[in-house]
């Protein structure tokens, strides 16, 4: 529930006020809050929880860290299946 | 030695395996509070890795686990109404409350839907203006600033059909309440990495200072969590009680600020209930009153008893250190996670669901 997820920002939006970017995790593609994170710029790595980022990591320990927790198996449930469209409404509960 | 083998620096672990041996001379019992170190521990086997004098326990580190069943009643409740949509985080769906859980209501019809971020939520209830659209969430501190900025923002885009109803719980309480009973047993502490991130480490100073107890922060991989046990026994064996970061590529000594503005202004601290702790003083957040309109508790007329029903379920025990979840009669027979008995058994972070991820075929065996 803690784990946060090491991404790349690809580029940064404001959304509603909120400033929205897309981080790439791996190969999926993710709409991120960048507001606890003021500093950050397009091209930084970042650490997300929940949607949301909280702390800026260099990119040699982003890119360790995602191989780690990717070999560890604690992605699952952490990242939805793909990005998500403005369509979507929820997600299929797994059983 | 072979879990460590696929690990990404296990010559390391190695080296401070070995290190931890050289220090060690007499029995100590640590005790880490994160439902991912525990999964990490008991995925590497950690604990059997180390000196057999260093008892690894593992505390109320998942804020899903810790969450009362009747907050589950209500949620529930709530789903159960023709006019609401109830959304959370995939984890707690499952979450047994004193008679079912949200998957059961979500069969029986009640629109519940599964998020992976407040901004989801959020979402969600914009594009169902018709409809209330409640978030149930959960957290401890690294959680909790992303469910305050879904109200804030609520709030600030005049969203009136999003409601929060939550549970968040925090770190520091929980380990004055552990320290303070009288059967505690744990000498050390492992500190949550993420929590930290958010809120910085001078909380954790104070716990140290106070208590005279070593505290070390760790993070999520096996070395990190050796190392941090390596600081501790090093601390214990020298009969120091001191306070160390062992996880300073994300965590800085004040934390995150801006994380902590938000928080401190959609939330203020209060008394909080853990499930199979019982009630903690301060150690759980309620939404201040200019946030009033948003909150579930205060804007639905939710009678669910707030009692808590009794069962054969020991998780209050292995909660505090005392026990083991392999020391339950329930364990792998009557419980498992395809059908929880307790809320340790639900979420994967939690301490009985790692036992019976990783330990349940030894159990077969010695039985």
């Amino acid at each position: 529930m803690c784990l946060a997820i090491p991404g790349k920002v690809v580029s940064i939006d404001n959304e509603r006020e909120i400033r929205i970017g897309r981080v790439q995790f791996g190969g999926v593609m993710q709409p991120v809050s960048l507001d606890f994170v003021p500093e950050v710029v397009v091209g930084d790595y970042v650490l997300v929880h929940v949607g949301f980022a909280i702390a800026q990591v260099n990119e040699e320990e982003a890119e360790l860290t995602y191989r780690a927790l990717e070999q560890m198996g604690m992605l699952e449930g952490e990242l939805p299946p793909c990005e998500e469209s403005d369509a979507r409404s929820g997600y299929e509960v797994p059983r | 030695m072979k879990y460590l083998d696929e690990y990404r620096d296990g010559d390391l672990a190695q080296r401070v395996l070995r290190e931890i041996e050289r220090k060690v001379t007499q029995p100590w019992v640590l005790m880490e509070i994160c439902g991912g170190q525990t999964h990490t521990i008991m995925r590497y086997g950690l604990d059997q890795l180390l000196p057999q004098s260093i008892e690894l326990v593992h505390g109320p580190g998942c804020p899903v686990c810790v969450t009362p069943a009747s907050l589950l009643d209500r949620a529930i409740g709530l789903a159960q109404r023709e006019d609401v949509t109830l959304v959370s985080y995939g984890d707690m769906l499952r979450v047994p409350g004193t008679s079912q859980d949200l998957f059961s209501a979500k069969a029986r019809g009640a629109d519940v839907r599964m998020v992976y971020s407040p901004l989801d939520a959020l979402r969600i209830a914009r594009q169902n203006p018709h409809r209330k659209v409640v978030f149930l969430a959960v957290g401890f501190e690294t959680t909790a600033p992303a469910n305050a900025m879904a109200v804030y923002q609520a709030h600030r885009e005049g969203l009136d059909n999003f409601y929060l109803l939550a549970s968040h719980v925090l770190v520091p309480p929980a380990i004055r309440a552990l320290i303070g009973s009288d059967d505690n047993r744990v000498q050390g502490f492992i500190a949550p990495g993420h929590v930290c991130t958010v809120v910085g480490c001078s909380d954790y100073e104070d716990l140290v200072r106070d208590y005279k107890m070593p505290i070390v922060v760790g993070g999520f991989e096996p070395v990190d969590l050796l190392q941090a046990i390596l600081t501790l026994v090093t601390m214990l064996e020298e009969g120091r009680a001191e306070f160390a970061n062992d996880y300073t590529r994300s965590v800085s000594y004040h934390g995150n600020l801006e994380a902590q503005r938000i928080l401190g202004e959609v939330f203020e601290v209060a008394d909080q209930p853990w499930r199979g702790l019982g009630e903690i003083p301060m150690s759980g957040l309620r939404l201040r009153e200019k946030f009033a309109a948003w909150d579930a508790d205060r804007v639905f007329d939710l009678h669910v008893a707030r009692e808590e029903a009794p069962t054969e379920c020991i998780s209050a025990q292995i909660l505090k250190g005392l026990r083991k979840p392999t020391d339950c009669a329930a364990f792998g027979s009557k419980c498992s996670p395809e059908s929880p008995m307790g809320a340790p058994m639900v979420s994967s972070e939690g301490a009985c669901s790692a036992y019976y991820q990783y330990r349940r075929h030894e159990l077969v065996t010695l039985r």
